[in-house]
């Protein structure tokens, strides 16, 4: 469904991303690990069109999305959140996930120019839409209030609900259980795998093994901006290199 | 609230209407009818400023378009005056869509800086293409607008039909930043990023609202073209453009009322200050007054910073993290 071939980027002196390459199975769930600056964002960032590949390609159902721009990309159907959330903390709750569905409306600049607000049938859909998903997500008490006075873990939680209210086919996720509490982590889990009966692939970035071991159907391990193994789960768990550089990240840690 | 709002609404316009009917004074009336004309302006730099969250220190040029653009089809293709007012404002409006892809890619200061240069441009323009502008005398021999048989002559008449444009310009900003796209609007304010990520083209929705602040100050030029009879480059400059400027962000950025309340400052202080100033101090030659009329507004802005209408929503927003988290405890 989406694939990566060889994919390059450097910053300055910097190769961020080396070569580079994967595929994400339809309904699956496909899992990016590797320690901190192992270049995991920076493949999000390029396929969502935030930054363009060096070298490489990036099909997404056949079709090369190298040079699109970010909304370009999310209009094909690939949906994303952010690491540091990047939500609207000036709207509610609800208007975040109604922006998301923003783009499927038609409402043009000058038909809103001329016609009342709150009577249009767009309004309507687009708040039905979003209620829909923060019932599913466990956030619909919290509609009305203010996008940044909610909880962290719920802060997550609606950029995940926004995200779908793109109806993409593919979500990426950029560690969307960092900064949540295990109960909190495992009913992430338990959702995103609802996620994927109905119908969604997802790739996530994550730095908890266990989370991902659990919950991946495939894991790519990325170390220094290569790929350092790739496989299901258990596969990959066995793998010298991967429990070398992961033992030697600890290390580091405890120095 | 909706009835009390409603009230108020049907007061200010009760206000408006009878303002021609109490003043006489064809100074005063004037001064309302420049307060409606830059309302217009204003607004539509609100816009722009306020919602795109993009600066332009070059509305005065469109504002000149617009105004040129009536006066040049009223005086030497002879177009019935009200076609030009409705035709006028198309030209800053193109001008706009062609210089807004490139200018708007820039951010802050570059974006102003860029603005600023255009406005300078078309200011030079006004002067120089004498053959077509009339260069620094001017155009002379406008004709009066005229509806139907009716035409207006009076500042009477020209204020109403100002007014009404602004009422219909407020109506038009209200629906719209109400409306789907004035969400996504503020959403872009808060994060570009996150705006593009949900499939939102930020750029063209930035170039639209370009566009429409553009075509409002070129039909409050075009409309102060028919009103004056007579326009010459000198209010189409950068003071000019920077004065649009202040009074959106003195009357509040994001607001719906703040640049007409900006726009009646602006006007309202320095017609004061021009009177009041001799009379204090009789011996302060020169443009003393301008020296108090930049007092004030560093003022306003230490005070109140965001404009003087903008809601200081923080406080409310304030008390919700603690009450939703100890729910959620």
């Amino acid at each position: 469904m989406l694939e990566v071939k060889e994919l390059t980027k450097s910053f300055g002196g910097l190769i961020a991303v080396n070569r580079v390459s994967f595929k994400a199975r339809e309904g699956g769930i496909l899992a990016l690990i590797g320690p901190n600056g192992a270049g995991k964002t920076t493949v999000f960032n390029l396929i969502t069109g935030v930054s363009h590949p060096d070298e490489g390609t990036i099909l997404f159902r056949g079709q090369r999305i190298n040079r699109l721009q970010p909304f370009q990309i999310a209009a094909l159907g690939i949906s994303r959140t952010f690491q540091n959330l990047e939500l609207f903390t000036n709207l509610t709750v609800a208007e975040n996930v109604m922006v998301g569905a923003f783009r499927k409306s038609r409402v043009g600049f000058l038909r809103s120019v001329f016609r009342r607000p709150g009577t249009t049938k767009e309004d309507h859909s687009l708040y039905r839409e979003a209620m829909n998903l923060l019932v599913q997500l466990g956030l619909a008490h919290y509609a009305d209030q203010p996008a940044g006075n909610l909880p962290f873990g719920q802060q997550r939680l609606l950029e995940i609900a926004r995200a779908l209210a793109t109806q993409p086919q593919i979500l990426l996720l950029d560690e969307p259980a960092a900064g949540l509490n295990p109960n909190e982590s495992r009913e992430l889990a338990v959702f995103l795998r609802t996620l994927v009966n109905q119908g969604y692939t997802l790739i996530l970035v994550e730095h908890d093994m266990e989370t991902v071991m659990s919950l991946a159907d495939e894991v790519v391990v990325m170390n220094f901006g290569t790929v350092l193994a790739s496989g299901v789960p258990a596969e990959v768990q066995q793998n010298t290199e991967v429990i070398a550089a992961y033992l030697g990240d600890e290390e580091e840690e405890a120095c | 609230m909706g009835s009390k709002k409603n009230l108020l609404l049907i007061v200010i316009a009760i206000v408006v209407f009878c303002l021609p009917l109490i003043i006489e004074s064809s100074y005063y009336m004037s001064i309302f009818i420049v307060i409606g004309l830059y309302a217009i302006v204003a607004e539509g730099l609100g816009l722009l400023m306020g919602y795109a969250g993009q600066v332009s220190f070059g509305q005065a040029a469109f504002y000149g378009l617009g105004a040129y653009a009536a006066a040049i089809l009223a005086t030497r293709c002879q177009w019935p005056p009200l076609l030009c007012v409705c035709i006028a404002p198309l030209l800053p409006s193109m001008v706009a869509f062609i210089i807004g892809r490139p200018i708007l890619r820039l951010r802050e200061h570059y974006l102003v800086l860029a603005t600023l240069g255009f406005g300078i441009f078309v200011y030079v323009l006004f002067k120089d293409l004498g053959t077509l502008t009339g260069g620094p005398s001017g155009l002379t021999g406008i004709p009066y607008l005229n509806i139907g048989s009716l035409t207006l002559v009076t500042d009477q008449q020209y204020f109403y039909l100002v007014w009404g444009a602004l009422g219909l310009t407020l109506f038009g900003m209200a629906n719209l930043t109400r409306s789907p796209i004035g969400r996504v609007f503020k959403a872009i304010h808060t994060s570009e990023r996150a705006a593009e990520a949900v499939g939102i083209d930020t750029a063209s929705l930035k170039l639209q609202a370009f566009v429409l602040s553009a075509f409002l100050a070129g039909l409050a030029g075009a409309l102060y073209a028919f009103w004056v009879t007579f326009i010459s480059p000198s209010p189409f400059g950068f003071t000019s453009s920077v004065e649009f400027a202040l009074m959106v962000v003195v009357g509040g950025l994001g607001t719906l009322w703040g640049p007409v309340l900006g726009a009646a400052l602006i006007v309202g202080l320095t017609e004061f200050l021009r009177w009041a100033v001799p009379v204090a101090l009789p011996n302060a030659g020169g443009e003393f007054e301008i020296i108090f009329f930049g007092i004030i507004f560093v003022l306003i802005m230490l005070f109140r910073p965001k404009g003087l209408l903008a809601i200081e929503k923080s406080s409310v927003a304030m008390s919700h993290p603690t009450t939703l988290r100890s729910t959620d405890a």
